[in-house]
Parts: C-alpha cells; structure tokens; sequence
C-alpha cells in the first residue's frame, strides 16, 4: 500500500517537472536562446560590476567641489561635464547606482521570498484565514503604492534599511496574489494528495512539494518585481524621500540638476542614461524569462 | 448575474472599510498627532492640550476612528490643519485638474495603445512588431520623471512650445489650464501606452493562434473582418481588466508627474500635506484615491462581465 503510494508519488512528480533536470536550468537553456535576454543580462550585469567597482575608479571625490569648474561642459578633465557645485558628474554617475543597486536587489529578494511563501502557504490552507489575508491584500494594492512608501518614508525616515524593508513588504504584497495564484494551479494535484495522504507536515508539503513547482514563477516575477522597484526606488529618491542629499544617486541628481537643465543638461542627460540603461536590462531579462518558462505576458501587469 | 454583481459590489465596500482603517492605523502611527503638527514647535504642554480637546484628540482612538469615517459617509472629509478650512472647499478643484489630466491620457493612450497592439500583434517579429516593442520597451522603462525631463528639455527648452511648469491657480477655468496640460498628459500617455500596448499585442498573438479564429479563416472569412469581428473582441476583454488594474500606477504615476511641472493637482496636494504634516488631509486624499481605484475596477468587472457570454452563463456563476 505504502509502496504503491510512494510509486504513484514520483510518477506524478515527474509530471510536474521535467525530468532528470531543475527546473531552473530549463530556464537558463531559455535565456541562452534569447538574443534580447542575454542583451539584458549582459547590461545588468554591467551595471553590478560598475556599482562594485565604482569606488575603486572614480576619478573624484563624489561630494568634492571643483569652484573653478561650476556646470563645466564635458572635457578631458572631466568627461561627463560637472553639476551646479562643480561636482565631477562622471563619479556621481558611477557611484549613483550603489544604493539603487542594494536596495532593490535585497529588496526584490525579501518581497519575492515573504510574499511567495505566504502566498503558497494560503493557497494550501485556503478557508477564511486566506480569504481574510486576500482582503487585506486586496484594500492595501487599492492605494496608490507610492503613497504607502511615501508614509512608509515619513514614518520611519529614509535610512537605507528602513527603505528596502519598506519596499520589500509593499512589493512582497503583490507578489502573494501570483504566488497563491500559481499554487493553486497545482495544489489539488495527485503528488500533493499522496504527500498529505503520506502524513507529511504541513511544512514538508510546503517547502518540498509546492515551492519548487512555484519556483520558475516566482524567478519570472522576481525579475518584473525588480525593475517595478527600481522606478519606485528612483521615484522617492527624485521626490526627496530616498537617499540623503550628498550621497550620488540616480534620482536625486535628475533632481537637483532639472533646473539647470538648458545650461547644463549633461548634469541630467548622464544619470538618465544611467537609470534608463539598467532599467531596460531589467526588462529585457525579464521579458526573456517569461518566454523561457512559457509565460508570455508582455510585460505584465503593474499591479 | 445579479449574485455575482451583489458579490463584486459587497467586496468592492469591504476593500475599501479596509482602505479607511488601514490609513487611519497609518497616520496615527506617525509621531507626534494632529495637535503637535498643528501648534508646531510653539507648543506648550497646556495649549497641547487645549488643541487636543478641540479637535477631538483627547478621545480614544477607536471612537476617532468611527467619528472619521461616519464624515467620510456623510460626504465630510474634515478639516485641514495647515489651511484652517474644511477640506471639501478645495480638494475637489485639484482633484478636478487631476481628472483632468488622467481622462485626457486615457482617451488618447487607450485607442493609441490599442491600435499599435494590434498592429504589433498582426505582424509579430516583422519589423513593425520589432519597432513598436521596442518603443514601448524604452517607454515602460523610463521613470515618469525621467520622460518628463526629456520633454520638458525637447518641447520647453529647445523648442519653445510649452511651458515647463504650471503656474496657474487650482481653481482657474479649463481654458486657462489647457495649455499647461500638455506635456504632463504626454507624460501620461507614453507611461500608458507603453504597458497596455505590450498587453494588447501578447492577446492578440494568443487569440489568432486560437483554434476557433483558425475555423473562421478555413471558413473562407476575409482576414480583416476574422480580426475585427472574431479576434478583436476576445483580445481586448483581458485588456479591460489590465487597464483598470493600471488606474492604480497611473494615480501613483500622477504624483511624480505633477511634481515635475508643479501642476496644481491631487498629487502634488499630497505631497505638500506630507511635508506640512496636515493628517486629516492625507488621510481623505488617500482614501479618495483607493475609492476612484475600487471604482474604476469594479467598473471593469461590470463591463467584462457584460461582454463575456462564458462569464454571464448561470453554471459558471456558481
């Protein structure tokens, strides 16, 4: 009885999954095939690199002023021009991607992690504790998510922890529909009921049975979820509630540098193409997931 | 039908008592209440407390909580504590120029994404398909700010055709906002199209693959008339929904969009009651936003619901 069981139990799995491989590889040979996904890949991981080796290479002082040379155009000296203070805008460009970088990658994993968990788990549990969580869900993606940061941002401050667990949770939010979403795709399927009938916990069903068959989703969501963070992240630092004034970072610098923008637009243009750049990497590696594990949603839904 | 309207509706109320607790929790989170922002850093203990009785603060919270939202019911959303006059007085001008600008985006960005969509769609990976996602590409991945600045720097700067910043007051007649509205709703727009074209092309791909679209062209149907007669109407019912989903960035969208040219809307009267510390009027602005979200969404619902036979039919309904 019990080895008909356990039999019928890998027979399904194998099923579910594709067979001798994970399902994260599946993914990787997707990506390989992709021009426009290794194009992304190549620009992300472009951009890490600088971030790390920004200190190491910048020419300047980031918060150094340079009186001679106020709103100078690019020259040898100075290839990207300087702002208003007469700061090198070739280093604040460089060193402007550091904090962005930090928190949304530690923030996208958090909301990835939280939220896909707790998604999975509702799923499994269903009843009212779900439908309960689904509302609250439901009343908190009804505001404006930029609002929430923003009270988020007035509640707490603006230290960098405060805003990757800030965009972490609000971002986690979402990431509970899809995942529960997903779950439930699956979870009324033969291996989960052999593993129930087995006596399994709740957490072995959880974490062995459902959690790999939502990880290709959550992967592709994770990299939507990150490129949706960086707009927001850059939104709050342009509006004043991100990083703090000397620290060089994208948003800020488009900030403080619009209103010179027809003396000096190279103090704008460069921290653009900076965020755009990576932004569109994202993107494209996203888009190129989603095609590999089947889930062509055209950029999906900001929600 | 008539339970699954009642079942939306009943939702769409719950979702936002929801709303309502979830801000009132929020901003009486913040330090410091209503009384200290209100006094400032002239408090004393005594006039502290004065202020408090005067505005109710000396109650406990849960009955604040019921005295709020009873206003809210009742059309009243309180006073503001910067301006020293009832918030209905004004908010409703700046949501006007907010509106104002979301319905025009709206109805130039939905037929525009809608039509490039298709486009997109029918010529998959030929060269009109490459272009335009690759437009829309660069357009879902600039911030707001960041399309606003390069307009501003193409139309204002280097053209001279509109103004960079608004500088008219809330409540000043449609004629005289008009001009100031064009770039802010360009914004908008390509923000929008972008997304909801990516969305258009991808049902599209999906519906002329569909088996009931092959039929009809085995049929011998004129191609054309397949996609506007068969294909165009199962394609668009996923947009419907994506684009009510979307209202909810779109209001996000609209803070840092006024922001950038000052436009004298709901957003930027957020941010300035934010910075002034002015809770009663964050609280209405946010729970006058989650209400246009829920609206708008309910109203998706409803419309997908009349245009879905598969959905009216009474055994699906359950």
């Amino acid at each position: 009885m019990l080895t008909a069981i356990s039999i019928s139990l890998t027979a399904t799995k194998q099923v579910a999954k594709q067979p001798g491989q994970s399902p994260l590889w599946d993914i990787w040979l997707g990506l390989r095939r992709s021009p426009s996904g290794m194009v992304g890949l190549c620009i992300v991981l472009l951009h890490i690199c600088l971030a790390v080796a920004a200190p190491y290479v910048v020419p300047y002082d980031p918060v150094e002023f340079d009186t001679d040379a106020i709103r100078a155009a690019p020259s040898a000296e100075h290839l990207f021009g300087t702002d208003k203070l007469g700061r090198d805008v070739l280093t604040r460009t460089l060193l402007g991607g550091r904090i962005a970088l930090l928190v949304t990658i530690v923030g996208t994993g958090l909301a990835i992690t939280w939220g896909g968990l707790l998604g999975i788990t509702l799923a499994y549990v269903a009843g009212i504790v779900d439908e309960l969580v689904m509302r609250l869900v439901d009343a908190i993606l009804a505001l404006p998510r930029l609002l929430i940061l923003l009270l988020i941002a007035s509640l707490f401050g603006t230290d960098t922890g405060v805003l990757i667990l800030g965009l972490g949770f609000l971002f986690g939010v979402a990431v509970i529909r899809i995942a529960r979403a997903t779950t439930l795709d699956f979870v009324a399927r033969d291996f989960v009921l052999a593993a129930y009938a087995m006596g399994a916990p709740r957490r072995t069903i959880i974490f062995r049975e459902l959690l790999p068959n939502a990880l290709d989703i959550l992967l592709v969501e994770g990299a939507l979820r990150w490129s949706w963070m960086l707009l927001a992240f850059s939104a709050l630092s342009f509006l004043g509630f991100g990083v703090a004034p000397p620290t060089p970072d994208w948003g800020l610098m488009i900030a403080n540098s619009r209103d010179i923008l027809a003396l000096a637009p190279w103090a704008t243009f460069f921290p653009i193409a900076a965020i755009s750049t990576l932004i569109i990497g994202v993107n494209l590696l996203a888009g190129a997931l989603a095609k590999a594990i089947g889930l062509d949603r055209g950029g999906g839904v900001r929600v | 039908m008539g339970r699954l309207l009642v079942q939306r509706f009943s939702l769409a109320l719950v979702v936002l008592a929801l709303v309502s607790l979830i801000v009132f929790v929020m901003v009486e989170l913040l330090p410091g209440d209503a009384a200290t922002a209100y006094l400032g850093r002239n408090a004393t203990p005594e006039g502290l407390a004065r202020v408090r009785v005067t505005l109710g603060l000396d109650r406990p919270a849960p009955e604040r909580f019921l005295t709020w939202t009873g206003g809210l019911l009742r059309g009243d959303l309180g006073i503001s504590l910067a301006r020293q006059e009832p918030i209905n007085g004004f908010l409703w001008m700046r949501l006007r120029n907010s509106l104002l600008l979301g319905i025009i985006a709206a109805l130039v960005g939905f037929p525009l994404a809608i039509g490039l969509g298709i486009v997109a769609g029918l010529t998959r990976d030929r060269l009109p398909d490459l272009l335009l996602s690759t437009i829309s590409l660069i357009g879902m991945s600039l911030p707001e700010f960041v399309t606003a600045t390069l307009l501003i720097y193409f139309f204002s700067i280097k053209l001279r055709l509109f103004p960079a910043v608004t500088l008219v007051n809330p409540d000043a007649p449609l004629s005289e906002l008009l001009p100031n509205i064009v770039l802010p709703t360009l914004t908008l727009i390509i923000v929008l199209t972008a997304y909801i074209l990516r969305v258009v092309r991808t049902s599209i791909i999906e519906v002329i693959r569909s088996d009931y679209i092959r039929t009809a062209r085995s049929k011998g149907l004129a191609s054309l008339w397949v996609i506007l007669r068969h294909a165009l109407p199962n394609a668009l019912l996923p947009t419907l929904t994506i684009a009510a989903l979307t209202i909810a960035w779109l209001i996000g969208g609209l803070f840092v969009i006024e922001s950038v040219f000052n436009y004298p809307g709901i957003g930027t009267l957020l941010l300035t009651a934010i910075h002034d510390r002015d809770l009663p009027l964050v609280q209405s602005i946010a729970v006058v936003m989650a209400l246009i979200y829920v609206v708008a969404n309910l109203g998706a619902d409803l419309l997908t619901l009349m245009l879905n036979p598969r959905l009216r039919s009474p055994r699906t309904v359950g």
